[in-house]
């Protein structure tokens, strides 16, 4: 079940090795983690440690909104950015953004742990005005608005999934 | 009031020096001119008279679309696919569908104000005659039409004269709707001007109704002691007959009170209500009790508890017919935008039609006078509630137990549910007999009733919620201040300086609907935080009634910890979604009444005046309606920011300034003429927030202005400092975007700020007389 807004939606991302590709392809990838992955426990661990292991693993700098970098704050691992994921968004929209680090705007973003209808209007505004940025999902929800995104999943298949990932950015 | 028509007739006249047969002579206005002010530049302004001032605030701030659909099915041309840069039929693209939409939504908004405030004018003229005199609140307020002043270049005197200014308001809203057909409007950024239009006509809308109510129907005048009403479904004594009002639009509520007051039942009968009909029913009658807001309609209705259900218009669920069927409620539906395929029985007696709903012959009536619609709601009442208080709607434990054993956990109902209740575990806790779970849902449920249409085994979701409630009803027992109307003179003359130098940290306005993202407790939470710190607490609508539905450790509602005053501190309950106009009407008000500046007409000068100086912002933390759009546009373009909970980014759009962009944040300095930094101050002036944390962080960076004394500055530095640090455990990287001399860093924290600043390579700036106006600097005008 997803809401979806018309012809163009996203590919169901199934398989790790895609998403590795993906972001191993991108020259500026981001992490864009919402106030969700500071609440939530996947595989009995609180979600924001599989964020981190994911941006350890995968070298993606975070975009975190205020309580996800709270919580990457307390452990010791601090976001390249605190803002909210509007400002965020409106920034990864323009290609002339010079980025988070003065040194250029990005191509592709992972997001996580943003409320669902939030995420799904922010990956409609990147779909439709930010045509330079591919967009992914790592949520446990089919989001129709993203370029790629993990299908509907229930707990244990989303840890295997976002697990999947991880390892293969570890190995 | 300034212009009357005038119209002559005369059939036939004989005189020593000839006859006259047949003569009309009709004179469009003539100008009756008691307001000594200038006319200012922008009388009755059309729809492109403001084009400029909204250019300047778009530049800033700019669209970010977020479209809901990606093709557009408005004509017959469709449906056009409008995803990768593709244009419709019509020649349209994707940024200029979504801000017709916008505007379709801001229409639809203003459209619905303006309808309510000429219900209101002539059913108020109905009452006291068109020479009623308009008073908000006696001598304590002479500006007592600030928005109206300020569009249209008149002052109301009567009743009568609210009727020049609703044509004007009808003729513009019909001018902005036209904007959207096809083959209008094409142009993103005009459409958007269009929307900050149509949110201005809105506010002159509120404004208009709620001055004819308040100077009619005895409501609270500007008065901070308003009385205190009862709020919750707990306060119902629920053994006498019990009527349900729900809307916005009074006068059948008013029909009611009155019926049982001339009866000699007003002890007899519980009168309710829902949204902001209950607010203006308690500003009407404080003995009546509020239950709730809109979010409450389909619980309450579920209890069984009002024996008669009466609708009026606005934000009404549409199947409410077939809820009150389903309790055994009779219906009356009374406004003519809101028939429900019912009868008119508006001509029938009120004894035939009492007997017709009490014995179920009828479910529901359509009565198109409120007086009437009054009289047969009591009557029907008082006859059917001896029966339905013998009858239980919602199901019982055991029922409830039945119910949950059935659900297959399919999990349909939490994907379907907004804010992502976790339903089918509850289900399957209440089906192992542990009812908390399902319970525990009640405080966050909005009361859409989406997961009830989507479960396969339509299963009652909803009501098993509301009966798994474990202490029934009894603890939603609490009290809210009656809504106030205006901000008195005086109040603006105290506060105004403080305001406008940052003294007083800033204005926060807590309005609109209950679609909450966790509860109606967030905003209480929220309005507290900031009552505690000093800012100036406003709050209308169903928001007000989230507001009072909050008690501390010692068991205190927010209004009974703060007072109702237009002060530091004070949580200002204005009333309903009309009264909205108030606030707008305060911030208009600091600028003519502190600062001096003329009123008349004047549309651009004050709105950058508000912009710069008045730290004022709106969090519309459920915001819902179409109304509420038109609402947060009549803000935007007086250059006051709205924050929206995660929902409002369903909108469609945002309206962002651009803090790294440091060329987008310059004014004049009004004394020299020289374009000065001044850093993003407002940053935004349309964002939804993902959290409660998040918007109170956004709220105290939002109240900055441009004119802030360095006092001032330090004082909302401090607070904005505070809360990031509270809630995300950092200073803000940005704190150096906010610092423009030494003397604006918090003492206390001077150090800390200091180091920041060093390692950012902050350079220090002036502190302008701002303006965005050229026309208003100073400099070479002797």
């Amino acid at each position: 079940m997803a809401e979806v807004a018309g012809p163009k939606k996203a590919s169901v991302l199934n398989q790790a090795e895609v998403a590795m590709a993906v972001i191993r392809r991108a020259k500026r990838p981001l992490l864009l983690v919402g106030h969700r992955a500071a609440e939530l426990s996947l595989g009995g661990r609180p979600l924001i440690d599989w964020v981190i292991r994911l941006s350890t693993a995968a070298s993606l700098p975070v975009i975190a909104s205020g309580k996800a970098a709270a919580a990457l704050n307390q452990r010791h691992h601090p976001p390249a950015a605190c803002m909210p994921v509007m400002d965020a968004a409106n920034r990864l929209a323009d290609p002339a953004w010079t980025g988070i680090d003065g040194k250029g705007g990005s191509d592709l973003v992972l997001l996580i742990g943003l409320p669902y209808s939030m995420a799904w209007t922010v990956l409609s505004g990147l779909k439709h005005f930010a045509p330079h940025v591919k967009t992914i999902t790592i949520d446990n929800v089919y989001h129709p608005q993203a370029s790629l995104s993990f299908p509907n999943l229930n707990e244990e298949e989303w840890a295997e999934h976002l697990g999947a990932l991880i390892e293969h950015f570890e190995e | 009031m300034d212009r009357k028509g005038i119209s002559l007739k005369i059939g036939e006249f004989a005189s020593d020096v000839g006859q006259i047969r047949d003569l009309e002579l009709s004179v469009g206005r003539i100008t009756r001119d008691t307001w000594a002010e200038t006319m200012g530049p922008t009388p009755f302004p059309g729809i492109t008279a403001l084009r400029s001032w909204d250019r300047l605030l778009l530049s800033r701030y700019r669209p970010f679309y977020l479209p809901f659909c990606d093709l557009c099915c408005l004509c017959t041309y469709g449906k056009c696919d409008l995803t990768g840069g593709r244009r419709g039929a019509c020649g349209i693209d994707m940024a200029a569908q979504q801000s017709r939409i916008v505007l379709l939504a801001a229409c639809i908004g203003a459209a619905t104000h303006v309808s309510h405030a000429r219900e209101l004018v002539t059913h108020c003229i109905g009452r006291t005659g068109t020479r009623q005199r308009i008073d908000v609140g006696g001598v304590n307020v002479e500006v007592e039409a600030p928005i109206t002043r300020l569009v249209t270049g008149v002052r109301p005197e009567t009743l009568g004269d609210l009727g020049q200014v609703l044509e004007y308001l009808e003729g513009q809203v019909t001018a902005l709707l036209s904007a959207t057909h096809t083959g209008m409007e094409g142009d993103a950024l005009d459409f958007e001007s269009k929307v900050l239009h149509a949110g201005m006509i809105d506010q002159v809308g509120m404004e208009v109704a709620d001055i004819a109510q308040v100077s009619t129907l005895g409501y609270p005048k500007a008065d901070a002691d308003a009385p205190a009403v009862p709020l919750g479904i707990g306060t119902v004594d629920t053994r006498k007959p019990v009527i349900l009002v729900i809307g916005h639009n009074v006068p059948p509520a008013i029909g009611i009170i009155d019926n049982l007051h001339d009866r000699g039942l007003s002890r007899e009968v519980e009168v309710t209500g829902i949204c902001c009909s209950a607010q203006d029913m308690a500003r009407y009658a404080p003995g009546t009790k509020v239950i709730g807001p809109i979010s409450w309609q389909l619980r309450y209705v579920r209890t069984g508890i009002a024996d008669v259900i009466v609708l009026d218009e606005q934000c009404v669920r549409t199947d409410l017919l077939d809820e009150a069927r389903q309790v055994r409620s009779p219906l009356i539906v009374t406004s003519e935008k809101n028939c429900l395929g019912l009868p008119d029985r508006t001509e029938d007696t009120v004894e035939q039609i009492a007997a017709d709903l009490a014995s179920g012959r009828a479910p529901g009536v359509l009565i198109l006078d409120p007086d009437k619609a009054g009289a047969v709601a009591v009557e029907t009442a008082l006859r059917v509630a001896p029966e339905r208080k013998k009858q239980g709607v919602l199901p019982d434990l055991q029922a409830l137990a039945v119910a949950a054993e059935e659900c297959r956990g399919c999990v349909l109902c939490r994907r379907s549910c907004p804010n992502d209740l976790p339903i089918p575990d509850a289900m399957e806790q209440a089906a192992a007999g542990n009812l908390e779970p399902l319970g525990a849902l009640y405080d966050t449920c909005v009361g859409c009733g989406r997961c009830e249409e989507v479960c396969p085994q339509e299963l009652p979701i909803h009501s098993c919620i509301v009966a798994s409630r474990g202490d029934g009803f009894s603890a939603e027992t609490f009290t809210m201040r009656a809504g106030r109307g205006a901000i008195q003179d005086v109040e603006i003359r105290k506060v105004g300086g403080p305001i406008v130098l940052g003294e007083i940290p800033g204005v926060v306005a807590f309005v609109g609907c209950a679609n909450y993202p966790r509860g109606g407790n967030e905003v209480a939470e929220m309005a507290v935080e900031f009552a505690w710190r000093k800012y100036i607490v406003m709050t209308s609508g169903c928001a007000a009634m989230s507001i009072g539905m909050y008690r501390d450790s010692d068991g205190k509602t927010p209004y009974e910890m703060f007072p109702g005053a237009f002060e530091a501190g004070g949580i200002v309950n204005v009333g309903s979604c009309v009264a909205n106009a108030h606030i707008a009407g305060a911030a208009v008000k600091i600028a003519s009444i502190f600062a001096k500046r003329n009123l008349r007409a004047n549309y651009e000068e004050i709105a950058d005046y508000v912009y710069n100086r008045v730290g004022a912002v709106g969090v519309a933390w459920g915001a819902m309606s179409q109304k509420a759009a038109a609402i947060a546009a009549g803000f935007w373009r007086l250059g006051i920011p709205v924050i929206v909970g995660p929902q409002g980014s369903k909108y469609r759009r945002m309206l962002l300034g651009r803090a790294d962009r440091p060329e987008d944040w310059y004014v004049y300095d009004a004394r020299t003429g020289e374009r000065v930094p001044v850093g993003p101050v407002p940053e935004h002036l349309f964002c939804a927030a993902e959290t409660r944390e998040e918007a109170m962080v956004l709220t105290a960076k939002l109240c900055m202005r441009p004119n802030d004394t360095t006092r001032g500055r330090a004082l909302k530095l401090t607070h904005y400092m505070d809360l990031h640090r509270r809630h995300y455990g950092m200073l803000p990287a940005d704190l150096p975007l906010f610092v423009r001399t030494p003397a604006d860093i918090p003492i206390t924290m001077k150090d800390e700020v200091q180091k920041i600043l060093a390692e950012t390579g902050w350079k220090e700036s002036t502190i302008p007389d701002p303006t965005l106006l050229p026309r208003l600097i100073r400099a070479g005008k002797g």
